[in-house]
């Protein structure tokens, strides 16, 4: 039984066994946070994939107008883009970058923070500069979608990472980590048990030696024992004048 | 003008210029053009009318800027072979129409130094029909002063310049706004040189251009709402002309939302019908949408006093018709262009036909 299964190299004490055991039961706490943690994550996981694919189409839809609504711009003034190329001096679409903190995960998100800017609001101002104004609408109302788009991205492919690594782990714990244990744990129990039988063996052999010993010498059989002889002892204090045959195993 | 010698002098043109307004694509053209699925057929379509293989050698995704491009090549073309071939007064009146275009490109260099790039290559980006023979020397001047001297010095509009900027001015004052007042002084030169041009010229030109100006103090009324252009200097940008002129400009000038805009236009007859329909389906919800079709009235409008002007013989005003109605008919293609790359089918009848 203890011989199944990897184990950890351990002496088999009772030390040895309350350790293992307080390490099983943290591995099995751990196994169990770490699930919730997936889950946790999974859930959020699918909610954000919901809403990539929802400002993904978005995206095509408001892009599509944004392009149109240049397109009137052209139609009512011609070409404007050196003009508000030039005129824009300050940047009034800015993005924001914050943290958020999801089951223990940092994921970034990022803001729009957009500030009234006049920088160019007087282009088109003999023709056309309603259009203008509109597609500046337009176009930062994509640029939103784009930045929610981005955000829900960067998260996306973190949380994916997170979650992969969390089920690694979450696997690694259920099919290594506490097999291992539990095979060392039972291991330990069989070694000592064996070792209680041992010494129960031994005792119970040392009871009957002693029994024996301390018994009246009513038994007949006592001349049976060999004589000790002198020999045998001198032979014995001279062990190392021999040599012994090489041990082939 | 006598229409007894008018022919002497400017016959052969005239009748150029009849013959290219043939030339302009009709309803049944743009029935055939709004059909079609891709750029491809687009293309197709237009190699039937007097636009000829104009695309034809163009790389295969066809984009709706080189189809506006090669157009307005052709127009270009076709004023340049009227432009030599044109005498006084004519080739003056025809130097006349150029001057809007050189505004634009002058008013672009401007813009370009004031933010000291490289005006070389603005030049590309200029309008064709406002190039003129000094103009790259205006990319000589490094700074905003030279450039004034050079353009009082090299260009025609140095009277525009002159009398409405100083050099200063164009540092300080925002480039639409230095735009609109040289664009009114030349509105309001073009109208008294049209009067000197005498009957019917002048008649059929000072109905145009009234409407020109008025359409601009409109839309200038309406894009300042909300910006920092200030009441007084909104009243400078309104040209002296029209039929809004004066006290229309003066109510305009103090206007501070669209409706006051209305009550205006409520005085002429004829701009009576670009706010009525708008205000009665949108109520007043929607400014912006009001807005946007009043655009399109004016462009219909402009349509069709072009189209008047060819309506009388003897007289310079078919010239500038000619170039206004073919320049829509180019903003026409490129919509349809765009409307068929965008696949928006919907919106592709927003064009105005022209005949």
């Amino acid at each position: 039984m203890s011989g199944t299964g990897a184990r950890e190299n351990i002496f088999a004490t009772r030390m040895a066994l309350t350790n293992t055991k307080l390490r099983l039961k943290g591995a099995q706490t751990g196994h169990s946070l770490l699930a919730k943690k997936r889950d946790a994550l999974t859930t959020r996981f699918r909610a954000i994939l919901k809403k990539v694919d929802e400002a993904k189409r978005k995206m095509g839809r408001v892009m599509q107008l944004a392009s149109f609504s240049m397109a009137e711009v052209t139609y009512a003034t011609g070409d404007i883009s050196y003009l508000v190329q030039e005129q824009a001096k300050s940047a009034t679409f800015r993005v924001k970058a914050k943290q958020e903190n999801v089951s223990g995960v940092v994921l970034p998100t990022f803001e729009v923070d957009r500030v009234a800017g006049s920088d160019f609001n007087l282009t088109g101002l003999g023709r056309g500069g309603q259009q203008v104004l509109r597609a500046k609408e337009v176009y930062a109302k994509a640029i939103e979608t784009l930045v929610e788009l981005a955000s829900l991205q960067t998260a996306f492919t973190i949380l994916d990472e997170v979650i992969r690594a969390t089920n690694r782990r979450v696997n690694a714990i259920e099919h290594v980590v506490i097999p291992r244990l539990e095979n060392t744990i039972k291991y330990i129990l069989s070694e000592l048990d064996e070792m209680d039988r041992e010494e129960f063996f031994r005792l119970k052999k040392v009871q009957g030696k002693k029994k024996r010993t301390n018994a009246p010498p009513e038994r007949p059989f006592e001349f049976d024992e060999p004589p000790i002889n002198p020999e045998e002892g001198q032979e014995s204090i001279d062990l190392l004048s021999s040599k012994d045959s090489d041990v082939i195993f | 003008m006598e229409a007894l010698f008018f022919n002497v002098d400017s016959g052969f043109l005239e009748g150029t210029v009849r013959g290219y307004r043939a030339g302009i694509l009709t309803q049944s053209h743009y029935a055939n053009l709004t059909q079609c699925e891709t750029l491809e057929d687009f293309r197709t379509q237009l190699a039937a009318t007097d636009y000829g293989n104009f695309l034809a050698n163009e790389p295969l995704p066809i984009s709706t800027s080189t189809i506006t491009d090669k157009a307005t090549q052709i127009l270009v073309d076709q004023f340049n072979y009227l432009r030599t071939n044109a005498v006084e007064p004519l080739s003056k009146f025809l130097d006349y129409i150029t001057y809007a275009y050189m505004i634009d490109n002058v008013v672009l260099l401007i813009t370009g130094t004031l933010h000291e790039r490289d005006t070389h290559e603005l030049l590309e980006r200029c309008h064709p029909l406002g190039v003129f023979d000094t103009m790259p020397a205006l990319c000589v001047a490094t700074n905003v002063e030279e450039l004034y001297q050079s353009v009082l010095v090299e260009t025609p509009l140095a009277p525009y310049f002159r009398d409405c900027l100083s050099a200063s001015d164009l540092d300080d004052l925002n480039i639409e706004i230095i735009r609109n007042t040289v664009y009114k002084a030349y509105l309001e030169d073009f109208y008294t040189f049209c009067s000197t041009l005498g009957s019917p010229t002048s008649d059929v030109m000072q109905r145009i251009l009234s409407f020109e100006a008025d359409r601009r103090t409109v839309n200038i009324t309406i894009n300042s709402f909300n910006t920092e252009l200030s009441k007084e200097q909104r009243a400078k940008l309104f040209p002296a002309i029209g039929r809004l002129f004066p006290e229309g400009n003066n109510q305009l000038a103090k206007a501070d939302d669209i409706d006051q805009v209305r009550q205006v236009c409520e005085s002429v007859s004829e701009y009576r019908s670009f706010f009525a329909e708008s205000s009665h389906l949108d109520g007043n919800g929607d400014d912006l949408s009001a807005v946007s079709q009043l655009e399109d009235r004016f462009f219909n409008t402009e349509v069709h006093l072009n189209k008047l002007a060819f309506l009388q013989q003897f007289q310079y005003g078919i010239f500038y018709a000619y170039m206004k109605l073919k320049e829509q008919e180019i903003r026409n293609l490129t919509w349809i262009a765009e409307c068929i790359a965008q696949d928006a089918r919907d919106r592709m009848q927003d064009f105005i036909p022209i005949f």
